[in-house]
């Protein structure tokens, strides 16, 4: 009889126990708006700022020196990569680096919660609401953790898709990261002979496989400068 | 064979055609400059029109990428293809304007052999070579840097792009006019054997032009059957590898290795060429010139 009371006790408590774990759950789960809005929040404390790095240029048919670069950021899309004092290939899209220009028109997107990926980071996606847009869908994998954007995936109409993973360590509270690579899509590269009057030392008789592969820009940043205030004449560059 | 030389030299130098080679670079290094100087930014884009569906390329990348290096660069690769043209001018009259003038004969009757002859003047021409190379390195490279200034250099190759720095790129011109100056010696030598045969300068003149104009087409020309059976074997195919000095080689992740040269073997290789032919065209002509009969 005892026995029987206790377990009726037990079952009764573990029913109590499990609709509060649900209510807590239900209760700090964020939905996918939510995360975005306290992700713009972080990244609108930036106002602009001055970047220092290194930038790498791989693409397949480009031979590049490791760059010392300088970006500028001033809301809300403005954005320079500038060479210091040599030449720098730079990719189209590259103002996608900078993550705040994604947050910029957020009430131009819907926002669809996707679920997590392998690596339990949180993915949304954004439609945009206009048909007429350049941009088709950006991705997002944010670490909920954090409040930060880890990787984005962005496919629009006419320059292909744009994908953007950030590594995250000093200047992480204002959610910039400190490396970054940008991957392109690249077009063919082909001049005639005739023009370039080229000698044939062997070394191009594997042309083929340098086409249509994908770019890549790698910046290692090495300070910024946040919130001190930026000339927009810089940008006229 | 010192004396010979500075004979020769000074025939050389006191002929007014002499001088028409170097007013010649001059108005073309100039016409070149100015022209850039005024329009470099359409030719610039031009060259970008290529790839400027991928890349954004800003007024201030276009300023810099039109640097003295890379106008040298531009002049070299148009000059180059001529010059041979200038050099067949001296040289293809050496022997042949002796004959034509008829002092020949006078100067084989001085105490020295015909080999030690034929070296001064061979050596003489090619000191006028060199001395227009230099003319054409002082104008087309110094005179870049003064009016464009210094930045990294980019060469725009057929399927490829590479990249050197502005401290990895004095040594290459060094190299590429060192090779140049070969190059050209070569055309130097080829007219210098063609003038044995005639008794005035037109023919060899005309003659060595001919050879290097059919030669480099046949050199430029992408034609399987001709790639594998003739052009290895043609010198103008191989006066061009100047440009290999330029052609970098890059690590894993596709960045410019400083101070690398992407196939020096293949240059080494294309000097040998150059040296053979200029050793067969000399010695061929002294061969020949010994065995002469000298009625002029």
């Amino acid at each position: 009889m005892f026995i029987v009371f206790k377990r009726r006790q037990c079952s009764k408590y573990s029913l109590v126990a499990l609709f509060f774990l649900f209510y807590f759950i239900k209760a700090n789960a964020q939905t996918a708006e939510e995360i975005v809005q306290k992700i713009k929040m972080k990244l609108e404390k930036i106002n602009d700022y001055e970047a220092e790095g290194k930038m790498k240029t791989n693409v397949a048919f480009i031979k590049a020196p490791l760059a010392t670069v300088k970006v500028f950021y001033k809301k809300p899309d403005k954005l320079l990569i500038l060479n210091q004092s040599g030449i720098s290939f730079i990719p189209k899209g590259s103002v996608n680096i900078n993550i705040n220009n994604v947050f910029v028109n957020m009430h131009a997107f819907d926002v669809i919660d996707a679920g997590r990926d392998n690596a339990g980071l949180r993915v949304i996606k954004l439609l945009p609401k206009d048909d007429t847009a350049d941009i088709v869908l950006s991705t997002l994998y944010v670490d909920e953790k954090n409040m930060l954007v880890k990787k984005s995936k962005t496919t629009t109409k006419e320059n292909g898709t744009y994908e953007l993973e950030m590594n995250y360590s000093k200047f992480l509270e204002y959610g910039l990261p400190d490396k970054v690579i940008f991957s392109f899509n690249t077009k063919d590269y082909k001049l005639p002979k005739g023009i370039t009057l080229d000698y044939d030392d062997g070394s191009e008789k594997n042309a083929d496989k340098l086409k249509n592969k994908r770019g890549t820009v790698e910046i290692n940043y090495k300070n910024y400068i946040i919130n001190k205030g930026i000339d927009d004449k810089i940008f006229s560059r | 064979m010192w004396k010979l030389l500075k004979i020769e030299l000074f025939k050389i130098f006191k002929r007014p055609r002499t001088y028409i080679a170097f007013g010649a670079i001059a108005a073309i290094v100039f016409l070149f400059q100015i022209a850039l100087w005024f329009d470099g930014k359409t030719y610039i884009e031009l060259i970008l029109s290529n790839i400027d569906a991928s890349f954004d390329f800003s007024d201030q990348f276009k300023t810099r990428l039109l640097n003295g290096y890379f106008v040298c660069f531009a002049v070299l690769n148009i000059l180059l293809i001529q010059m041979p043209l200038l050099v067949a001018l001296i040289a293809g009259d050496v022997i042949a304007g002796e004959a034509n003038m008829g002092t020949l004969r006078l100067s084989l009757t001085k105490p020295v052999s015909r080999t030690q002859y034929m070296l001064g003047k061979f050596f003489a021409s090619s000191i006028y070579t060199v001395l227009l190379l230099l003319f054409l390195a002082v104008l087309a490279l110094f005179g870049s840097i003064l009016l464009f200034g210094t930045n990294d250099l980019v060469i725009f190759r057929s399927t490829s792009i590479h990249q050197m720095s502005r401290d990895d790129i004095f040594w290459r011109y060094i190299a590429a006019f060192g090779y140049a100056a070969v190059a050209l010696t070569t055309v130097a030598s080829l007219a210098f054997l063609l003038s044995v045969f005639a008794e005035n300068s037109i023919g060899p003149i005309i003659a060595t032009m001919s050879i290097v104009i059919v030669f480099t087409i046949l050199s430029e020309m992408n034609i399987p059957l001709y790639d594998r059976t003739i052009k290895p074997y043609l010198f103008t195919t191989h006066m061009v590898a100047w440009k290999g000095f330029f052609y970098v080689r890059s690590n894993e992740e596709g960045a410019t290795i400083k101070g690398s040269i992407e196939n020096l073997p293949a240059i080494l290789k294309s000097l040998s060429v150059l040296l053979i032919y200029i050793f067969l065209f000399v010695s061929s002509a002294i061969w020949i010139f010994k065995r002469k009969d000298i009625l002029s």
